[in-house]
C-alpha cells in the first residue's frame, strides 16, 4: 500500500481520509466538512436516507457532489439476511453496487458481529457488490473477509463514537502486515493525532464521522484531519525510524570481532 | 419463564428509598467522575437529594456532552397517531378511563388513512400508534390491521397499547411493528393498586413482564417509563425504571431502549398529583438516566411546555414529538376528549425550525422498509422488490 494513490476495486482515490455523515448539526455543515476535508468517499446510513423526500433529508441531497463517492451503508440491521435486503435497497436506490457492510446486533457499544459479516460478505461477493466491511480487528477475519470477496478490509479502532483512538493498535499492525487488501481504519477515531497514528502504520485510509461532527468548530477539524492524514501517510511512505527502549552504547559489545 | 418480576422482588422498595436518601457526597461526585461506569450503584447515587441540591450543573455538562458524543447534533421527531380513547380500565388519572362519560371513538381505517394523510403532510415519518385498553374494541386483529394500513406510507411504526402475548408481539412485528411503549405508570405496588382501580391493567405482575415478553419477541425497541406524580418517592420509582432497564439490556441485548419522563397532569378524571415534580426534578431524572446510560433514548413529549422542552434539548433528549393530537381523529380537527392536556402547542414547522435555530438537525427519518425485508422474505427470494405497492394518500386525506 506504498503508493500515492488509494486504490479500491480499480478505482483509484487522492484523499484518504472517509468521513461518516451522521451527528451533524445540518446539511449545510455537512457540505462544507466534506470540501474542507478533500474527502473523496462519504457514507450514510440508509435508514437515513430520505430517497421519496430530500426536503426531508439533511444528508443525501448535500453529499451528491463530483468528485465523491456515496458509500451507502447497512448501519442498523441486526444480521446477514438484514444486510443483504438493505444492500440491495441501497443498489437499486442509489445506483451503485459500492457498501460498507455493518451489522452491529448490540445497540449499546455497536459491536460488530463476525459471523454474520462474514456471512453476508460472502453471498453481498456473489451478487457482485464492491464490499467494504466494518469488522473487529481480528486478524483471521480480516483474511477471511478478503477470502469472502471484500474489496478492502475496515477493523475498528475502538467503539464506534467513542473517540478512544486506536485500541486495538496491535492488532490492527498485524492486519496491516498481512494484509493484501486495503486497510481502513473505521471507528474510534476522536483526534487528528489517532489518525496521524494510524496511517503512519501503513493503515490505507480512516474514517472519521463523529470527531467531525461535534467538534466545537466542525470546518477548523475537518481541516485539520485532512493535515493528520496527509502527514501520517507522508510519514510512512518516507519511512519511519524505529523506536528504541534503551539508549545505544556507546562502546559496543561486539567491537572486538572488528 | 424467568422474568423481571423474580428480580423486582427482591429489591425491596424501602431500602432502596433509604440508600437513595442517604447518598453522600462522595458517592455522586463518584460517580460523576467515573461518567456513570459504577452501574446501578452509581446510577441510584445520581438520583439523590444531594445529588439535585449540589450537584445538578456538573450531571447537566457531563449529561449534555455524553448526548452529543453518542447521539450528535441531531433530534428525531415523531408524532402520536391516536386511534381510539376506548378503555376498559378505570384509572384515576386518565382521561379515557372507563367511567368517565365521554365520546368514544376509534377510527376506521378509512379515517386513520385521513389522519395519516395529514401528518405525511406535516413531514412525519415515524408514528407511535396509541389506544387505550379495550381487548373487545382494539384487539390483537384492530391493531394489526392498522399497521398494515399505515405500513406502505411509514418508515417507522411503534404502538402504545394494552400490553400483549408474545406471539401477539411477533404477529405485529411481521406487519412491520418496530417498537412498543409500555409505561409501568409505578413501581410501587400500594400506589400502583390505588390508581389502577379496575381492568385487566389492576395486574401490576402481567405488565410487569410485559416488556420481557418483548424483549423475547425480538421487537426493536422497548420504551419504559413512569408516570411520574403518581408516587410520592419518585426518586425510588425512577431507580426501578432504571433497574428494570438494566435488567432487560443485559438480557436482552440486541434490542434498543427508550425512556420517557411524563408528569402527572390535570385531564377529564382529574385527581390532584401526590407529589408534584418541578422542573429540576425533571432535570435530575434525565441527567441520572442518561449518564447512566451512554445510549438511552430519551423522549419529551408536548405535555411539557414549549419553553422547558427547548431548555431540556440540550441535556440529554434524541427524541421528540410535536404538533401532537392525543384524540382519536385529532389531527383532522376531530373534537372527541384528549387523554391529557397538551402543552407546547407550537406547529411542527415552528418546532422544527426552532430546533434548526438551536443548531440541530431535525431527523425525520431513522429507519427503512427494508429493513423489515427479512420478515417476510426469505434470502434467495429473487422477487425483491425496494418499493412498496401503495395507493396515493392525499385520495384517502
Amino acid at each position: 500500500m506504498n503508493s500515492e494513490k488509494l486504490e479500491i476495486a480499480g478505482e483509484k482515490f487522492d484523499s484518504r481520509l472517509f468521513v461518516g455523515t451522521g451527528k451533524f448539526s445540518s446539511g449545510e455543515t455537512l457540505s462544507q466538512v466534506i470540501e474542507y476535508t478533500g474527502t473523496e468517499m462519504v457514507t450514510v446510513a440508509m435508514k437515513r436516507a430520505n430517497i421519496g423526500d430530500e426536503s426531508r433529508d439533511s444528508i443525501l441531497p448535500h453529499i451528491q457532489k463530483s468528485g465523491v463517492r456515496i458509500l451507502p451503508n447497512t448501519s442498523g440491521v441486526r444480521d446477514a439476511k438484514e444486510a443483504v435486503f438493505v444492500a440491495r435497497m441501497a443498489r437499486e436506490a442509489l445506483e451503485t453496487n459500492w457498501l460498507k457492510l455493518e451489522i452491529h446486533p448490540d445497540p449499546k457499544y455497536l459491536m460488530p458481529d463476525p459471523v454474520e459479516t462474514l456471512l453476508a460478505t460472502e453471498e453481498l461477493a456473489k451478487e457482485g457488490f464492491i464490499i467494504l466491511p466494518y469488522c473487529h480487528a481480528d486478524p483471521v477475519l480480516c483474511k477471511k473477509l478478503e477470502d469472502a470477496g471484500a474489496s478492502a478490509v475496515m477493523p475498528l479502532g475502538s467503539a464506534i463514537g467513542s473517540n478512544r483512538g486506536l485500541d486495538s493498535r496491535e492488532f490492527l499492525r498485524i492486519i496491516i502486515e498481512q494484509a493484501s487488501l486495503p486497510v481502513i481504519i473505521d471507528a474510534g477515531i476522536g483526534r487528528p493525532s489517532h489518525a496521524a497514528e494510524a496511517m503512519e502504520m501503513g493503515a490505507s485510509a480512516v474514517l472519521v464521522n463523529t470527531a467531525l461532527a461535534v467538534s466545537g468548530d466542525p470546518l477548523k477539524m475537518a481541516t485539520a484531519f485532512k493535515d493528520a492524514v496527509r502527514a501520517g501517510h507522508t510519514a510512512f511512505v518516507a519511512g519511519i525510524g524505529s523506536e528504541s527502549s534503551t539508549a545505544q552504547p556507546t562502546s559496543p559489545l561486539t567491537n572486538f570481532l572488528s | 419463564m424467568t422474568t423481571y418480576n423474580d428480580y423486582f422482588s427482591s429489591v425491596k422498595w424501602d431500602v432502596i428509598s433509604e440508600k437513595i436518601s442517604s447518598t453522600s457526597r462522595n458517592q455522586v461526585a463518584q460517580a460523576i467522575n467515573r461518567e456513570g461506569r459504577g452501574g446501578i450503584n452509581d446510577f441510584t447515587a445520581l438520583l439523590s437529594p444531594i445529588a439535585a441540591s449540589e450537584f445538578l450543573e456538573p450531571m447537566a455538562r457531563l449529561s449534555h456532552s455524553l448526548t452529543q458524543k453518542r447521539f450528535g447534533k441531531a433530534i428525531r421527531l415523531f408524532a402520536p397517531l391516536y386511534l381510539s380513547n376506548e378503555c376498559n380500565n378505570v384509572c384515576d388519572y386518565c382521561g379515557f378511563s372507563l367511567g368517565n362519560k365521554i365520546v368514544r371513538k376509534t377510527l376506521s381505517q378509512a379515517e386513520l388513512l385521513r389522519e395519516a394523510g395529514i401528518l405525511k403532510k406535516m413531514g412525519f415519518d415515524h408514528v407511535l400508534l396509541v389506544t387505550g385498553e379495550s381487548t373487545k374494541k382494539v384487539g390483537l386483529d384492530y391493531i394489526n390491521q392498522s399497521i398494515s394500513t399505515l405500513r406502505p406510507y411509514f418508515s417507522n411504526l411503534s404502538i402504545e397499547v394494552q400490553p400483549l402475548h408474545q406471539e401477539e408481539y411477533s404477529v405485529l412485528k411481521s406487519s412491520g411493528l418496530h417498537a412498543v411503549l409500555v409505561y409501568q405508570e409505578t413501581y410501587n405496588q400500594e400506589s400502583y393498586a390505588q390508581h389502577h382501580l379496575k381492568g385487566k391493567k389492576s395486574n401490576f405482575e402481567w405488565r410487569l413482564a410485559t416488556p420481557d415478553r418483548l424483549g423475547k419477541a425480538g421487537v426493536h425497541k422497548i420504551g419504559l417509563g413512569c408516570l411520574f406524580g403518581l408516587t410520592k418517592d419518585w426518586r425510588a420509582d425512577a431507580f426501578f425504571a432504571g433497574h428494570h432497564m438494566d435488567y432487560l439490556q443485559r438480557k436482552y441485548w440486541r434490542t434498543q431502549y427508550s425512556m420517557s419522563f411524563p408528569r402527572l397532569r390535570p385531564c377529564a378524571g382529574e385527581i390532584p398529583p401526590e407529589v408534584s415534580l418541578e422542573d429540576r426534578d425533571i432535570v435530575q431524572l434525565i441527567c441520572a438516566f442518561r449518564i447512566f446510560n451512554h445510549e438511552l433514548e430519551i423522549s419529551i413529549s408536548t405535555r411539557e411546555s414549549s419553553e422547558l422542552r427547548d431548555h431540556l434539548l440540550p441535556l440529554g433528549v434524541t427524541t421528540m414529538s410535536a404538533g401532537s393530537k392525543t384524540n382519536p381523529g385529532g389531527y383532522g380537527e376531530d373534537e372527541s376528549l384528549e387523554q391529557f392536556e397538551i402543552s407546547d402547542s407550537r406547529s411542527v414547522s415552528e418546532v422544527s425550525s426552532q430546533l434548526q435555530q438551536s443548531g440541530y438537525d431535525v431527523v425525520w427519518k431513522d429507519w427503512d422498509q427494508s429493513y423489515d425485508q427479512s420478515n417476510s422474505y426469505a434470502l434467495s427470494d429473487d422477487s425483491f422488490e425496494c418499493s412498496t405497492e401503495k395507493p396515493d394518500l392525499s385520495i384517502a386525506g
